[in-house]
């Protein structure tokens, strides 16, 4: 049975990548045309638009879901009331398709009616916050809808990685009279490194498919100014009748992904054997 | 194994803590003060979502996005549900909520039985052939879905499945088969091999000992199995654009047909309302489970 996955997964790619090296429109052709498609795919300005929204969106994204996650993590790991809820609320936005995340964020974030009209009639006559339909700014508004949806994420990974730290850590750190903020960030933030490690490859597969979350909240506008690879993937795929350029893409995409994700996985599966009781 | 595959520990069990602490100190009130703006941050969105809703439109062109509806209307999710255009018809995004249902049920069930068998032989019926294809299977997790949609429409197409019901099925199968794998994989794994020693000595056949032994101890996992399917197929929203066809697209395509196709005024109260039904399901799924919600994630999280 799982050999037909297999046959799933690994002849589509194979497949993938031969109609990228020829020149498919809208049917499948099996010329062939070396890297033509790739060179054109490069020459190709929305394509690298795309790729640097991708770059710029990964970044930010990644960033701010670690730092946002992991604070999460630390300050309800000080024994705080109401714990349960907490977690529940920081939560919740996973559980939501990238579609209502990007629809609703399209809805708080609309100029006319949303936050800056808000924030306006509250007195604030000259406060602006338009990035949603300012083509410069319009990507930071993705990572905003995607890190409220997936911080929680990494809190709940994060959470569960610091219990299951050795308490006599703390100890220790007491006696020398370290201040915990520096535990934190020089002891045990090393020691969750198999977390982190996860967490990110989790993200990061979650970066590249980003999709449904641009389509959802600004269907790549201003005009193309929010693209994605994924998104030109489709369009070229299904809407402008150019298989072999969107494979090309495609592989580049996937190209992306082993180039990040292997050496992550390398690192943790060391140090994963390391720690003996595997 | 992984420290992630544990879930936290519910409240009880958990060890005592560390430092002291409950001193009211400037340290602590930072501590709420920040855990306080944050769970604003995580709650505006879904109270916008609430009130929008709740509001007639001449409210919301006020543009109080954050006061509380003067005169409550419940017509917009009446209009949501059952008059609003998806695209084509106007019979609202009801039709879409079963379309979703109907993709949902057969997803659930398939990927969670073929993932339970192909992690009770591997786990038990061990070989180096399938060890490897495990390895490439897990592999091919991380594969852009983009890589694979072109190949797999032409390949659906020439088995008559596309834009049909069966079709979408297999897609999902195909996308959750490493997960669903290596969560029975894990599972079992847990499990003692004498337990099965004792049960090929009495005879048992890979079928029977699968279904008579491994399967009716494998609820829990099952269940974090079933939470994952279902807000994972749910929410899915470029495999069901693709494979589903017209007939059955899923709601989150019909919901974004809806409000990125409208012409003529916005109707921000419908499209709200219409969101929140569309994240009903998951986010019910969410609020029932609680924690094995998260143990599914870090189960999930493995992969690799």
């Amino acid at each position: 049975m799982a050999l037909t996955v297999l046959v799933g997964y690994l002849g589509t790619t194979l497949w993938s990548i031969r109609v990228s090296m020829s020149n498919s429109r809208t049917f499948p052709q099996y010329d062939f045309v070396g890297l033509q498609q790739y060179e054109r795919l490069f020459d190709n300005e929305r394509w690298l638009m795309s790729l640097q929204n991708l770059a710029i969106y990964g970044v930010l994204f990644l960033l701010a879901c670690m730092v946002i996650g992991f604070l999460l993590a630390v300050f309800l790991d000080q024994k705080v009331r109401a714990e349960g809820a907490l977690r529940t609320i920081f939560l919740y936005p996973y559980a939501m398709s990238f579609v209502a995340t990007g629809l609703v964020w399209q809805w708080v974030l609309n100029p006319e009616s949303g936050l800056q009209q808000a924030v306006r009639q509250m007195g604030f006559a000259d406060f602006t916050f338009d990035w949603i339909v300012d083509q410069d700014k319009v990507i930071y508004t993705v990572v905003i809808a995607a890190v409220w949806q997936g911080a929680g994420l990494v809190m709940a990974l994060m959470l569960a990685g610091l219990r299951g730290i050795d308490e006599d850590i703390w100890k220790a750190a007491r006696i020398d009279g370290i201040p915990p903020w520096r535990v934190y960030i020089s002891i045990v933030l090393p020691m969750m490194g198999p977390t982190v490690a996860t967490v990110f490859i989790l993200l990061f597969t979650g970066v590249v498919k980003v999709f449904d979350a641009v389509v959802s909240m600004t269907q790549g506008g201003p005009g193309t100014a929010s693209d994605v690879p994924a998104k030109f993937i489709m369009d070229h795929l299904f809407g402008r009748a150019n298989i072999a350029l969107a494979s090309a893409g495609s592989i580049v995409l996937l190209l992306i992904v082993i180039a990040l994700v292997v050496p992550f996985m390398v690192a943790r599966n060391r140090s994963a054997a390391n720690r003996a009781t595997a | 194994m992984n420290p992630l595959t544990t879930p936290t520990l519910p409240r009880a069990q958990r060890p005592t803590r560390r430092r002291p602490a409950r001193r009211i100190t400037a340290a602590r009130i930072g501590i709420y003060a920040f855990l306080f703006i944050a769970a604003l941050f995580f709650l505006a969105p879904l109270y916008v979502m609430v009130v929008t809703s709740l509001k007639p439109m001449d409210e919301i062109r006020q543009g109080l996005l954050f006061g509380l509806p003067q005169d409550i209307t419940f017509e917009p999710w009446r209009v949501a549900w059952s008059e609003v255009c998806t695209g084509v018809s106007c019979e609202g995004i009801r039709t879409g909520f079963w379309n979703s249902v109907a993709i949902v049920v057969p997803s659930v069930i398939f990927p969670i039985l073929i993932g339970a068998v192909n992690g009770y032989a591997l786990s038990f019926w061990r070989s180096r052939s399938a060890d490897w294809l495990f390895a490439m299977l897990l592999l091919g997790a991380f594969i852009p879905a983009q890589v694979m949609i072109y190949p797999l429409v032409k390949v659906l197409a020439a088995a008559h499945l596309f834009s049909s019901l069966p079709g979408i099925v297999v897609i999902h199968i195909i996308f959750s088969m490493p997960v669903m794998t290596l969560l029975f994989r894990n599972y079992y794994a847990s499990l003692p091999q004498e337990l099965f020693k004792a049960a090929r000595v009495d005879g048992g056949g890979f079928w029977r000992i699968f279904f008579q032994l491994m399967l009716p101890m494998s609820t829990p996992i099952i269940i974090v199995g079933a939470i994952m399917q279902v807000t994972g197929v749910w929410n899915d929203y470029i495999l069901g654009l693709v494979f589903a066809g017209r007939e059955n697209l899923p709601m989150t395509v019909q919901l974004n047909n809806v409000i990125n196709t409208t012409t003529g005024e916005r109707l921000y109260n419908v499209n709200m309302a219409a969101t929140i039904i569309t994240s009903m399901v998951p986010l019910l799924v969410y609020f029932v489970s609680g924690r094995w919600f998260v143990r599914g994630i870090a189960a999930g999280a493995v992969k690799g």
